[in-house]
């Protein structure tokens, strides 16, 4: 009994210092934020209950904000995840020079973006390649990064950045089921698509959990991309919740920001408790 | 037949690995342009972006030494902090340990912005603002840091810590020549991915540092309007060159570490 308890101090010694931080950095700042969303007034003094929260919710901006940023999202974690999945069972395949493909599809992780969106300006300003191209073929040209062609440039560059990350957690996956199954599948005279159907997927379901997280995490960090992109105020469909929150901080708005940040806080949370109940309806439960 | 079809998709991976790898060649090939007009190979070519950003505008080169010291700084400390939560959350039990994981997958899933006023106070009345310590001191408690160590040091058998332990080793001994060494692959992924995130922070210093000095190479190249394409390039190219040079040294290990990753 004795040895248990000083075993739960240790382990709680060990977590300290990171829990020092989090409560400093996250949980205490949290409260804050919760307190200020319902006040008014330049240093939160007045108790202003709901008022923030309607004018929030009512704010066009805001609306537009959430409305982008969930619309990326569904539209380009799935794309990712099914990219991701089809190379990654290309490359399950083994032949010759797989790991030098994976880890170039692994590298644009590693590309900083500023130097990423030089590339960008390259092709897609109003001098770019793609209006060089199109002047000289007589096509009127476009101010690409204004208009709703950003939204989809932006698609584009999150698959790009994100695609191998996804294919090595899909590979690890698949590296894990035993080969018997496969050819234990074969001689019952199974197809690939069968295969693919009724052993990896799902075989693989903690798998896709995961990077679906990830995915959605990744997904939030593609506002610095569309940052670099378009700044403060980018073409109205790459205008993210972040935008809002930022451009919120710049004008000292903190209880709209708080609100806001509320919000998303409140929409993960939901997320991570419904994939944790499907987990567990999975009966696989490795926390 | 297997052949056939084996040819076909190496085909197909050649040419996403070449959209893939393009905006490097392009970055490569226009630090020589000395134009100011993109195209894709640079008409008029020579070295002037070089000569540029590395003798008459130095001003680049202490950005990169900014960027540097605070991405050391915070991988340093991520790393310890994060090893000593890890091993806490995988070996010992605790009250409230699940929910605070549970809590830790949250945040690591927030987007920054939302910790970002309240960040701001804290620093505030910590006396922080306008020092590198703001930028560094929040980035070393990584929700991701602790996720990904767990998952590696739940992976290593029970048994070579019994082992180590028999043999009279500490808690503290059996984390640094035991587990850290067998979870060598996960701690590579985490200095890079953390390497990565801390070199490419354009919000933090913006909003915690007061001095034009003080910024990182990402704040300054996100803010650049030079003509010249050939300097703008340069730059990129010494942006890149940290986080790839870490990329070739350990990508085995960053393949290894990420498929750690399970909830």
């Amino acid at each position: 009994m004795k040895r248990k308890r000083k075993n739960t101090l240790k382990g709680f010694l060990f977590v300290l210092p990171f829990l020092i931080g989090f409560f400093l950095f996250f949980i205490i700042p949290f409260f804050w934020s919760v307190q200020l969303s319902f006040t008014k007034g330049a240093g939160g003094t007045i108790f202003a209950g709901m008022e923030n929260y309607i004018s929030v919710f009512q704010s066009k901006a805001f609306r537009l904000s959430a409305y982008n940023t969930f619309r990326f999202m569904l539209i380009g974690v799935p794309l990712l995840m099914a990219f991701a999945f089809f190379i990654a069972l290309v490359l399950y395949r083994k032949f010759y020079g797989v790991s030098l493909f994976r880890s170039v599809f692994l590298y644009p992780l590693v590309v900083p973006i500023a130097a990423l969106v030089l590339v960008v300006n390259a092709f897609f300003s109003k001098d770019g390649i793609i209006n060089q191209l199109y002047s000289f073929m007589g096509i009127p040209v476009k101010d690409w990064l204004n208009s709703e062609a950003a939204f989809g440039i932006l698609i584009f560059l999150y698959i790009w950045k994100y695609c191998g990350y996804n294919i090595v957690l899909f590979l690890a996956g698949l590296n894990s089921i035993p080969e018997d199954f496969f050819q234990a599948a074969q001689l019952e005279g199974a197809r690939r698509g069968q295969m693919i159907r009724r052993i990896i997927m799902p075989l693989l379901v903690p798998n896709f959990f995961f990077v679906f997280v990830i995915s959605v995490v990744n997904s939030f960090k593609c506002f610095r991309e569309a940052y670099l992109i378009g700044g403060n105020n980018p073409h109205k469909s790459i205008y993210m919740l972040q935008h809002f929150m930022n451009n919120n901080f710049q004008n000292l708005n903190y209880q709209r920001l708080s609100v806001a940040a509320i919000f998303v806080f409140f929409i993960i949370s939901l997320l991570v408790l419904l994939l944790f109940l499907l987990k567990n309806r999975q009966g696989r439960i490795e926390m | 037949m297997k052949k056939k079809t084996n040819i076909i998709a190496i085909i197909v991976l050649s040419i996403l690995a070449i959209i893939t790898i393009f905006p490097l060649v392009y970055t490569f090939l226009n630090a020589f342009n000395t134009g100011s007009a993109y195209g894709l190979i640079p008409k008029e070519w020579g070295i002037r972006g070089f000569y540029e950003t590395f003798v008459r505008r130095p001003d680049y080169l202490i950005k990169f030494w900014n960027s540097l010291f605070i991405a050391i700084c915070i991988i340093t400390g991520q790393l310890l902090v994060s090893c000593l939560a890890g091993y806490g959350f995988s070996r010992f039990k605790f009250p409230g340990k699940n929910i605070l994981f549970y809590l830790i997958i949250i945040l690591m899933m927030m987007p920054y912005q939302v910790t970002l006023v309240s960040n701001y106070a804290i620093l505030e009345r910590l006396n922080l603002i306008g020092k590198e310590a703001a930028v560094i001191l929040p980035a070393i408690f990584s929700p991701f840091g602790v996720f990904l160590l767990k998952q590696a040091f739940d992976m290593c058998p029970t048994e070579f810590c019994e082992a180590a332990k028999l043999d009279g080793a500490g808690e503290v001994r059996t984390l640094f020549s035991v587990m850290i060494p067998r979870a060598k692959a996960a701690v590579a992924s985490l200095v890079i991915l953390s390497f990565v995130d801390a070199w490419n922070m354009v919000e933090q210093p913006l909003v915690f540092l007061r001095s034009q000095y003080q910024y990182p190479l990402s704040v300054f190249l996100s803010q650049m309007n030079e003509r010249i394409i050939g300097m703008v390039c340069v730059c990129g190219i010494l942006a890149a060159l940290p986080v790839l040079l870490l990329f070739l040294f350990f990508d085995e290990d960053l393949v290894e570490g990420i498929s750690f990753t399970k909830i």
